[in-house]
């Protein structure tokens, strides 16, 4: 009977406690759901609410207005940025025989294409090493899921999801990122799909936080690097953010966001800088002809940014001591491209190292300062920047560490640039 | 980085031309008696420093032996021009192209020095060390870099008024001069030469670097080069002055659509650098890349400057290096990111000299047994280029100047200036009334009026020096250069920072005194002088015969009809060089009737009252009838109520104003006359001081160190000025913590009209600062 993949466990509808929660509606109803005045208006300020999160514990103990608030399957959080578009997607593991005799089939068509595949299309690929199973959301058990892919690619993310019929679901769509606004009328034009639109400031913080709290088995959620100075013994290490305020956030997309996280609830954005790995893939792609962000790194790992930079040393001999800068430290980054000569004798991979050493240790110098002046110890970096990009997190723990004198510790996340759709998610489930 | 200099990409730059020929008249002036060499090489200028000493003209005046004389001539004093030796020192900036020639162009003119070294800086000091120690034969010395920078940074803040700006594009004036504020420390320097220096300068010798950034002018210039395939720095410019970075970085409304409201991130704010340009399929313009890289960079270094700043908690804060060096477009990002970084708590301030710091420091570090620093040092406008942007294409002047050789000449003033104690804030006082850099109307009238007289400037400077027959291409030249000057403000009005009455009034003084003409009006002031002390008794006989009140305000009739015989009133120069016959009678039926245009007349008879003032500084304008018999009967009464005087005159010729050197002359001449005069000379209740100015017009924040401590001791409670330059031209809003008195003729009838009054109009400002209450001339008062 119901269009709905999954029949709700209680029909009684709280308008004040469900903002979230939906009629049944028909097909001629579009966008019907998500039309209470001020929900969106208080997206962003929902940082406020104090039981936004939820972890295991506390997800049974309130099962019965879990059961009343939870929405309707499929559950998906999405973020969508300058450059990628990440899709987060809870797969239930525990559906009952009367559940999957109800379950419509777009939705079983939906979860077979999204767990059965690891790439999708040309671009969208399944992170496949992120995955986190057995993870229980608003009393539900399940595998979350975790899918990239370039942000020019919606138009056919779309055209699947219309394919599909995904609108039939009548599921809230809950998004992030500036494509959320850019793209909103998109997706309802080309997939009769109605957005949720979440700020993503919330929805990254939102995302750490329950990230961080929910993986306890297998790899570390959090690291950091042992020995940063020390290139030979420098390894990664596993780092309990038990206690983690204050902290200093660091999102690396095509540009940087650094947030000041002082409780759960309280944060400011300090700065940011366009300097970012947009920056980075963009010039990369002019400099060298490359065209994606893995062979940007691939370029990089094979070059010699010496030999573009110009270093202290390359300008005073040696250490300039009389300001306590070591021969090594860049003096100025392409400064040896100034020389026609040299501009002749470097090679792509050079440039694409030195472009990649270049953004990273300004975001390195950005974030230090604003740690100085926030007065905060503990920073936090994540982003897709970071993603399979071991010689940028090795600089700024380096950069962290030997500017700081010891001072600041740098760590990573695992799930580096899942966050903000994770806390979107997080927003379908308990909304704020 | 502390190094300033990019390595210049074209090595055949260096190769010399032979054919270059350069312009003597006009640079390396004063080879002959140059000592302590200073050499600053950056990646494509050189900056040269030398220290010479000038000989010029000066005229003195000295009193004839009257006891002998007096039936020979009925002269007051003698005049003679005598050759006085004075400290200049000379920057010179040109291409590194030129630098054999000028090497060469030294050694043939370096006469007698007992030079043995010369301090270098800079990047390229390295690579020319050989090429100069050979053609000179003088050892290389070469200093830190940073060290000198901020040596000359220190030195230009504190010696040039008007050094650092503001530079705001869109404006009616682009460059927005800072007023000298004595006190120069703490501030924050962030240099952008290849790399990026931020030095935290707290005191003379006392700077940390407490940070920077390896993305600087370099990369600017190295990834542009990769980029756009352009080799040279300025053309790199050039093209980001053309282009669009919005088809190449991504932008919030990029991602967002629009703006991302609740964090109030605008559309068109830059959200990734370069973010457009993450494909193979794509071409960019040359310009447009190179647009987003200026962004990129500026921004970049903007921010981190913010960060230090904030967290050092500097809030002046100058940007220097070759990034920087004058260029409109560089000037205008940086200042924009600091904008946006601080939300408008910060401004970025630029240097007008800044291509020059390093040179001047290194110089400073060679000559510290001189002790430059303990002389005041005045930038000498007739020998000094200006502000230009280096650009030729922004800039169509710059080519039209001698080569591109550019220069800064600063004289060693005899003294040592300081502020007048009595300002009530320092900081923020400003000498000029009108600034003509903001106010275009009252530029061209200044303009067009200094140029109308130039003809008769150059007519009285060669009567003046009649006994020489080359004294009429003397003063040929003087027009030349001096109507050069004024075309050069016409189109660059910044180009000596704030253009004022007063700026241009020094500059022609520089220039008189450039071409020898060292006071054009010196016979004049002489014969004045002379016919006005003979009416002198019958003048304060007159005086005398009146009742107290009547008095008091003959007296100050007496000052402003006195101040109606200036010369450098064209009004009233065509009156005084048409009838001689016209007299000081004559002036005061000139004379507005009161009310005048700015009258507090009642509140000072109210006010005098009251108790004497204890010691009472008078800056005082003309020779003859203003001083004479203006001015000398007002001190007189003053002297007689009980308040001590300081008569503060100009140390060197200006105009017809009188100077000290006249001064003493005539007061002793009048002493004798006057026992009251005489009195106060003998008791020490009249003194006379020097103001350490050789301008028509006042800046009380640079005078002679003597004033400020004979003021200060005295406790001198009453400030008066005298005369248009002083009180109107300047300092008429200034703020004084003590009573002050500002007269004046209004003898221009532009500018009568605009203060809404007519030619001839008076102003008499009679001022208590606020918060300290006449109180006790009040209660005081008999009612």
């Amino acid at each position: 009977m119901a269009f709905n993949g999954h029949q709700r466990d209680d029909d009684t509808v709280d308008e004040d406690e469900t903002p979230s929660k939906q009629p049944r509606s028909n097909k001629e109803m579009p966008g019907y759901f998500r039309s209470e005045p001020g929900s969106e208006a208080a997206a962003p300020t929902g940082r406020a609410t104090p039981d936004r999160r939820s972890s295991n514990a506390t997800a049974r103990h309130r099962s019965d207005s879990v059961k009343k608030t939870r929405p309707p399957f499929p559950w998906f959080g999405m973020d969508i940025g300058g450059t990628l578009v990440k899709l987060v997607y809870f797969e239930p593991k525990d559906i009952t025989a009367e559940e999957e005799q109800e379950e419509v089939e777009n939705l079983k068509s939906i979860r077979r294409y999204l767990t059965s595949n690891t790439a999708y299309g040309k671009t969208g690929i399944r992170d496949v090493h992120l995955e986190l199973q057995d993870l229980t959301l608003c009393g539900r058990t399940g595998n979350l899921h975790f899918i990239r892919f370039p942000t020019h690619d919606l138009p056919a993310f779309l055209q699947m999801g219309r394919n599909k019929h995904f609108s039939s679901l009548h599921t809230t769509l809950c998004a992030t990122g500036g494509g959320a606004y850019k793209f909103e009328s998109d997706f309802r034009t080309m997939a009769d799909l109605q957005l949720h639109k979440l700020d993503e400031l919330d929805c990254l913080i939102r995302g750490v936080l329950y990230i961080d709290s929910v993986v306890s088995s297998g790899p570390s959620e959090c690291y950091y690097f042992e020995n940063p100075t020390e290139p030979d013994r420098c390894v990664q290490k596993p780092y309990t953010l038990e206690n983690p305020y204050p902290l200093l956030l660091v999102n690396i997309g095509s540009g940087v966001s650094i947030l000041a996280v002082y409780s759960e609830n309280n944060y400011k954005r300090v700065t940011g800088t366009s300097l970012g790995g947009g920056t980075f893939l963009g010039l990369c792609c002019l400099l060298t002809g490359c065209s994606t962000f893995e062979e940007a790194l691939e370029m990089a790992s094979l070059g010699e940014s010496t030999r573009v930079d110009k270093l202290v040393r390359d300008i005073y001999g040696g250490d300039y001591e009389r300001f306590g800068l070591p021969g090594w430290a860049v003096a100025s980054s392409f400064g040896n491209m100034m020389s026609k000569e040299k501009r002749e004798s470097v090679s792509k991979e050079d440039l694409a190292r030195a472009t990649l050493v270049t953004i990273t240790n300004n975001i390195g110098s950005i974030t230090r300062m604003c740690a100085l002046n926030e007065n905060i110890e503990r920073v936090v970096f994540v982003g897709n920047f970071l993603r399979v990009n071991t010689l940028s997190m090795k600089l700024l723990a380096y950069a962290m560490d030997y500017w700081s004198k010891g001072q600041l510790k740098a760590l990573f996340l695992r799930h580096e640039g899942y966050f903000g759709a994770v806390g979107a998610l997080l927003e379908l489930l308990h909304p704020s | 980085m502390a190094e300033c200099s990019g390595v210049d990409s074209n090595p055949s730059s260096h190769t010399m031309d032979k054919s270059i020929t350069l312009p003597p008249d006009e640079i390396f002036r004063n080879l002959e008696n140059a000592k302590r060499f200073a050499i600053d090489i950056g990646g494509s200028l050189t900056k040269l420093a030398y220290y010479s000493t000038v000989q010029h003209k000066v005229a003195k005046v000295r009193s004839f032996d009257h006891t002998a004389k007096e039936a020979a001539s009925d002269k007051l004093y003698e005049i003679s021009v005598q050759e006085e030796v004075t400290a200049r020192l000379h920057f010179i900036k040109f291409e590194n192209a030129y630098i054999e020639t000028c090497l060469d162009f030294i050694k043939d003119h370096l006469v007698n020095t007992e030079t043995k070294v010369i301090k270098a800086t800079g990047g390229g000091a390295h690579k020319f060390k050989e090429l100069i120690e050979r053609k000179l034969g003088l050892k290389v010395d070469k200093e830190d870099e940073m060290t000198c920078l901020i040596k000359g940074c220190n030195f230009v803040l504190k010696n040039i008024p008007h050094e650092a700006f503001v530079y705001a594009k869109h404006a009616d004036s682009e460059f927005r001069f800072q007023t000298t504020n004595p006190d120069i420390f703490p501030y924050l320097l962030v240099n952008i030469g290849s790399g990026v220096s931020i030095v935290k300068v707290e005191a003379e010798d006392k700077f940390e670097r407490i940070g920077g950034s390896s993305i600087g002018g370099g990369t600017f210039w190295g990834l542009g080069a990769l980029l756009t395939k352009t080799k040279r720095f300025d053309e790199l410019l050039q093209l980001a002055s053309k282009g669009q970075h919005t088809s190449v970085d991504m932008l919030v409304k990029d991602i967002y659509g629009g703006s991302y409201g609740c964090l109030g991130l605008t559309g068109d704010l830059i959200a990734s650098s370069f973010g457009k340009s993450a494909t193979a399929d794509k071409e960019f313009s040359k310009e447009d890349m190179a647009k987003s890289l200026l962004h990129m960079i500026s921004n970049d270094i903007g921010q981190l400057a913010c960060l230090y700043a904030k967290l050092h908690n500097l809030s002046r804060v100058y940007f220097g290096g070759f990034f920087i060096r004058g260029h409109p477009v560089t000037m205008h990002t940086i200042t924009y990111s600091i904008n946006f970084f601080t939300k408008g708590e910060v401004q970025a301030l630029f240097l007008r000299h800044e291509g020059y710091l390093g040179a001047i420091g290194a110089f400073l570090k060679g000559a510290e047994e001189d002790n430059p620093n303990q002389y005041s040092w005045g930038e000498n406008y007739a020998g000094s280029s200006g502000l230009m942007s280096v650009s030729p294409d922004m800039n169509p002047m710059q080519r039209a100047r001698s080569g591109t050789f550019d220069m800064l000449e600063m004289d060693r003033l005899e003294r040592q200036l300081v502020n007048l104690p009595l300002l009530q804030d320092p900081s923020s006082y400003i000498p000029d009334t009108v600034d003509l850099t903001e106010d275009a109307l009252a530029r061209e009238y200044w303009l067009y009026c200094f140029e109308e007289a130039l003809d008769g400037v150059v007519k009285r400077a060669v009567a003046s020096q009649p006994d020489m027959p080359e004294a009429a291409l003397r003063a040929e030249k003087f027009r030349q250069k001096y109507r050069h000057k004024l075309q050069t403000l016409r189109h660059q009005p910044f180009a000596y920072g704030s253009l004022t009455v007063r700026s241009l009034l020094d500059t022609r003084e520089h220039c008189l005194n450039e071409f020898n003409f060292p006071d054009p009006y010196s016979k004049i002031k002489q014969r004045e002088n002379d016919a006005a002390l003979k009416y002198y008794q019958k003048a304060v006989k007159s005086l005398e015969e009146l009742s107290w009140e009547e008095r008091q305000f003959a007296l100050v009739r007496g000052v402003l009809a006195g101040n109606v015989f200036d010369w450098g009133a064209k009004a009233v120069s065509d009156v005084l060089e048409s009838d001689p016959e016209f007299g000081f009678e004559e002036a005061k039926r000139q004379l507005e009737e009161r009310p005048w245009l700015v009258d507090s007349y009642d509140q000072w008879l109210e006010r005098i009252k009251g108790p004497p003032h204890k010691c009472a500084l008078f800056f005082v304008d003309n020779s003859g009838v203003d001083i004479i018999l203006g001015v000398m009967p007002f001190i007189r009464e003053l002297l007689s109520r009980g308040t001590e005087v300081v008569l503060a005159s100009n140390s060197g010729p200006a105009l017809n104003d009188v100077t000290n050197g006249e001064l003493q002359i005539l007061t002793e001449r009048i002493a004798a006359m006057d026992p009251v005069i005489q009195a106060g000379l003998r008791d020490d209740r009249l003194t006379l001081v020097q103001s350490g100015s050789s301008s028509p017009c006042l800046d009380l924040s640079r005078l002679d160190k003597v004033l400020a401590m004979v003021v200060r001791e005295r406790q001198t409670d009453l400030v008066i000025i005298e005369g248009m330059g002083r009180a109107i031209h300047t300092n008429y809003y200034a703020m004084l913590s003590c009573e002050s008195l500002k007269m004046a003729v209004i003898k221009n009838s532009w500018l009568a009209d605009r203060l809404g009054g007519k030619l001839f109009s008076v102003v008499f400002k009679y001022e208590v600062p606020a918060g300290k209450p006449s109180q006790d001339c009040e209660t005081l008062t008999p009612s």
